[in-house]
Formats: C-alpha cells, structure tokens, sequence
C-alpha cells in the first residue's frame, strides 16, 4: 500500500490562535440541524392550526362580543369556542418542554453515549469552545422561534382578552405571552443540556427534563408568581375585572377573623329573609359580602392589577434568564472537568 | 529530536476507590511508533486519556509534546487521538466527517484526507455507519493524520479488525511515521504484529509501569539461557526475569547482554519481543525501566509446563 506524502508541517508556536467561533456554528448546525427542523415542523402545525381556529374566533367576537356580555357572544363565541381555546391554552404548556427536551437533552448525552465525546473533545478547538459553540446557539434558536411563537399566540388570545373572558394573568396564559413562553423554552433547554451532561444517556436525559420542568413550571405558576412585588390591599369590593385575585379576608374591629368565625356568621344569613323578584324567583336582600359588611365585617382583598403584567413578564423572563445561564454555565463546566 | 512526546511523572488515576494508574514514571521520545502493552485493566486506556486530556490525573502530571500540559491548547493542536471502537458520527457522510473535523481544528489537509479516502476506496457520500468496521478506523485514522499532528495517539486501534484489515491500517500508521515523522503512541493487547511496528514498548501490568524502553536497547538487554532444569535455581541470585521449566532442560529469561559470560552446560540465545513480553507479563512484578534505581527486580516465580 502506499501513502500520500503530507506537505511540512507549519512551525508549531506557542500562541496559537484558538480555532474561530463561526466554524463551530457550522458543526452545530449540521449535527443539529435535523431536530431544529423538527421543532420548526412542530411549531409550524401548531401555528397553521393556531391560525386557522384563530381567525374564527377573531371573526366571532368581531361579529357577536359587541357589547361584550351578549347573549349572541355567549352562544356563538365563548360558547363555541371556549373549551378548545382552554384545551389549547393547557396543551401549549407543554411546548417550551418538549422543545427543551429533545434538543437540549441530547446535545451532550448523546455524545457520552456513543462515545463520540472522545472524537469531539480532542479535536483542536478545545472542549470549551465546542461546549459553548453547541450551547449558545442552540439556546438562541430554541428561544428566537419561541418568541415568535408567542406574537401567534397572543393574537390567538387577543379576542378573549377582549372579551373579558382570561385576564392576562390567568395560569394558562401568563406564561404563554410576553416574554415568559421564550424564556420558559430557554430554561427547559438549559435543563435539558445539563440533565444530559449529567445523566449521560439520551432518553433518560429527555424524561428528566420533562419532569424538572414541570416541578419547576407548577411551582411558579402555584406559589411563586404572586411574591414577584408586593400585592395591593382593597377593602370593599370595587375590584377592577381584570386583577389578579391573590388573597382574601375579613376583619372587625381591626382584628383577622378566622374562616370558621365567618362561616358561623354566615348561618345567620342563611336565614335571612328573602324577596319574591318574579313569578318564581326569590332572592336574599344581600350577597353574602354585603351582609358581612353590614354586620361590621371589613372585606379585604390583595390582588395585582392588570397593569403590573409587564413588571411581571419581566421579572419571570429575568429570574428564567439567569437560571438558564447559571445551568448552562453548570454545564459547561462539567464538560471541562467530566474525566473520561 | 529530544523531547519527550509523553512525559510523566507520579501519574495517577482513581475511579471511585480503584486506582486504575498508579505512580507511573514514563517519557516517551520523540520518533518513535511506541506499544503500550498489557493486560485488560492494566490501565492502558487511562493513561492515553490522561495523556490526550480526556481524564484528568487523580495524582502527579502529565506532559505532552515536549511539556504542555495534556488537555491544553497546544496539546489538543498536535495531538490526533483514535479511540477505542473509533467513536464518529454515524448518521453523517464521510465528506462531512471531513468537513465537521475540519471546522474543528487549525490545520486540516483536506487534499491529503480526500486523496486517502479515494485510495481506500471509501465513497465520501457514504455514511460513517454504514462502513465497515476497517474503513470505520480507516476513515478515522485518515482525520487524525489530516490534522497533520505530531502525536498520534491510538486506542487498541485494531483490535476490533479483521487481519487484512489490520494490516491496512497498521500500514497507515506506518507510513505517516516514516514518511512525516509523526510519533506513534499505540495500545494494543495484540503482541503479534508488535515486533514489525513497534520500535519503543511500555509494559503495563496493574496500573504500574513494568517494562519502558526502545525495543533494539531491551532485545540487546535479555537473553535466553537454556539448560539443565536441575540447575535453574543456580541463578536465582541473578536479574532472572522468568523461568520456564521443561522435565529436562529450563529456559531462563535473564537480564543479560551478548558478552555477559554463560555459564558451562547452558546455552544462550537471542530473544524476540513476543516472548520477551510475554515472559514480562508472566512476572508482573518484574520490572525494566530506563535509569537507575527504577528497575526491580524481584524473585522470578516458576512456570513449570
């Protein structure tokens, strides 16, 4: 057999200049490229048929909401299309996940996997170069086509906000709009990486992800949302229709009243006289809170306003944000020390 | 050329409470086709890790290419390393295992490597997982010395290849040593084919360096004494590093040169690299190392047969 003869090799120098980031983006995209298109796929059917039933919904509420409490809104608006706009609302949940998921998760298991990791950590680039070549871009694409996706679904979201029927604070859409859906799809691709990193096999990695995901997303849509600034307190019930509901008491005298010690008011009420309104209809001379109030009851309620969703969005995107780079830093750092 | 491709000093790796490589000595110089020979888990592996930068040392230094630090920039720059089982990407076409391994590094002779492959008859569009476990290594081999290294490190390169296979591949090996001067740092349980690569052999026996030296120096340092098996024991004060029992002759690996005197009644022979491996792997606690006070030499253990 014979060899080709190589040409000299260049004088080796000390200072060498490291291998060029734009290189490593060809590397990325070529390995990458077939799970950034199914993603695209994925979210392209999402869009068409968010399109499609959206300009329904745009037509109906155009057509029936006006005024919005219409008998004709209900029937052929919130009637019609209410249910699939709530499925759809708690399907897209799971979006930013899946992307998360399946291109994060496998970017490095993979590689431990198979073992490639001993052909793709020895090359000239370095290890550092390779692991932030891989991750930085990834994460901006993962969270470009998420946000994009969100300026859908806002229009999507648009009639029903105008029709009174979410408040932009609703669980199922907070983090669907603004900025919060690209970043939630950021932090569950930097789960997703590190999960790899650390559990070294794909499928695993995947399924992990999945489930921090969801610990973390119910934990902030549940509990920690409603801390991000302090709540304002009303008292009396002129409570603007699109405020967030975060708490509500009584007091009398100045003092807390326990749940039990209204209920046990309320037994009075209860027998209040009632009024004939119509042929068959009676009605009690009160509501409940009304009643409590002319019983030297104080109705208190905390709530965020509508117009603290931007502050919101905000700080959900920042605190997101910065758990995804702490986890990718994470990352990155286990790949340089990770012995083989 | 004086410097030492691989250098190392108190190296050692720890895996959980196991210590895979321990208190290992070694300088491998420059311009050789070096065999790093030993039993499975002697710490063959370990030691090419730490030396490319896949591992890190639990204990001691490793040094490359004449004192980089393994894992460092210049280190990954002149060192192209094939791994055990030859890891690429299977779902991408060798053009692109060309180009990917291109964009990865400084140099790459993207003349050299399409030229190789056409020899080889390896279709470029092909994909790398559907090659044959030879043109798999092939492929791989032929990235490393694209990169135009001046290390090159291998992972029981052959071990999963048929003999013709094999043979190919060692060829490569060959050739790039001889025709562009690149080192050669080769692991291999294989011993057969050793004699015709190898001219520099490490011994490893339970992560310990064993034996360390240019092939020429170490065959001119052992002979084969045979003789009366009823006087074998007469040079058990001697640098004995196997015995070798028959029911009426005994054939000593001793450490000796072609003047040392023999004794009346034995014979003295010339002995081949198998055999003095395979004498050395019998006696894991025998030892030849370069310098003085390393080598220890213990009592030889018989074998009777």
């Amino acid at each position: 057999m014979t060899a080709l003869t190589m040409p000299a090799r260049p004088k080796h120098d000390a200072g060498l200049r490291p291998v060029p980031w734009r290189r490593m983006g060809w590397v990325t995209w070529r390995q990458h490229r077939a799970a950034l298109a199914g993603v695209a796929a994925f979210l392209g059917a999402l869009a068409v048929y968010l399109w499609l039933t959206g300009l329904q919904m745009h037509h109906a509420e155009a057509a029936y909401c006006h005024p919005a409490g219409s008998l004709g809104c209900a029937i052929n608006f919130t009637g019609r299309y209410g249910e699939t706009a709530i499925l759809v609302s708690i399907a897209l949940q799971a979006v930013p996940a899946l992307i998360g998921a399946f291109i994060g998760g496998p970017v490095l298991a993979r590689e431990l996997e198979t073992g490639t990791f001993r052909f793709a950590w020895t090359q000239g680039i370095g290890r550092l170069r390779w692991t932030v070549g891989k991750l930085v871009p990834l994460a901006v694409a993962v969270t470009a086509v998420a946000g994009a996706f969100t300026v859908l679904f806002a229009w999507y979201n648009q009639p029903w906000a105008a029709a009174g029927y979410v408040i932009p604070f609703s669980v199922r859409v907070f983090d669907l709009l603004g900025v919060a859906f690209a970043a939630w799809t950021l932090a569950a691709f930097a789960i997703g990486a590190l999960a790899g990193m650390l559990i070294r096999r794909a499928v695993p990695a995947i399924a992990a992800t999945l489930a921090v995901y969801a610990g973390l997303a119910f934990a902030t849509g549940l509990w920690l949302r409603q801390h991000y600034t302090t709540p304002l307190v009303t008292h009396g019930t002129n409570l603007p229709g699109s405020a967030w509901i975060i708490n509500h008491w009584y007091t009398k005298g100045g003092r807390l009243v326990s749940q039990s010690a209204i209920s046990q008011e309320l037994r009075g009420y209860h027998h209040a006289p009632r009024t004939q309104v119509g042929p068959n209809t009676f009605q009690t001379v009160l509501d409940p809170v009304r009643y409590l109030t002319q019983h030297g009851y104080t109705n208190w309620t905390s709530y965020q306003p509508a117009s603290q969703f931007w502050p919101f969005q905000w700080i959900e995107g920042g605190w997101l944000l910065a758990l995804s780079v702490l986890l990718m830093a994470a990352t990155v750092w286990l790949v340089r020390r990770r012995a083989a | 050329m004086s410097m030492n491709v691989i250098e190392a000093s108190g190296l050692g790796k720890r895996y959980g409470s196991t210590w895979a490589l321990r208190e290992c000595m070694l300088a491998i110089p420059a311009g050789h086709v070096a065999a790093l020979v030993g039993p499975n888990g002697a710490g063959k592996t370990t030691l090419l890790n730490l030396a490319v930068g896949l591992a890190e040392p639990s204990a001691g230094a490793v040094t490359v290419l004449g004192g980089y630090p393994a894992g460092s920039a210049a280190a990954l720059d002149g060192i192209a390393f094939v791994a055990q089982d030859t890891p690429l990407y299977q779902n991408l076409p060798a053009a692109d295992m060309l180009h990917l391994t291109r964009n990865l590094n400084r140099r790459f002779d993207q003349h050299y490597a399409q030229a190789r492959l056409a020899e080889l008859g390896i279709p470029l569009n092909r994909k790398t997982g559907k090659l044959s476990g030879g043109q798999q290594a092939q492929l791989a081999l032929t990235l490393g010395l694209a990169r135009r290294p001046r290390l090159l490190v291998l992972d029981e390169p052959v071990a999963m290849l048929d003999p013709l296979a094999r043979h190919d591949f060692m060829a490569t090996v060959l050739a790039a040593a001889a025709d562009d001067g690149v080192s050669v740092v080769l692991s291999s349980h294989v011993l057969a084919e050793l004699e015709r690569v190898a001219d520099y052999l490490i011994l490893l026996s339970r992560g310990r360096v064993q034996v360390a030296g240019e092939v020429e120096d170490l065959l001119a340092s052992h002979r084969m004494l045979t003789g009366p098996a009823a006087e074998a024991d007469k040079f058990a004060e001697r640098p004995v590093v196997h015995v070798r029992r028959g029911q009426a002759q005994a054939h000593l690996l001793v450490r000796a040169t072609v003047d040392d005197p023999v004794p009346p009644g034995w014979e003295a022979h010339p002995v081949g690299l198998e055999e003095l491996t395979l004498a050395y792997l019998r006696e894991p606690g025998a030892g030849a190392l370069p310098g003085p006070a390393r080598g220890r030499d213990t009592q030889p253990s018989e074998v009777t047969r």
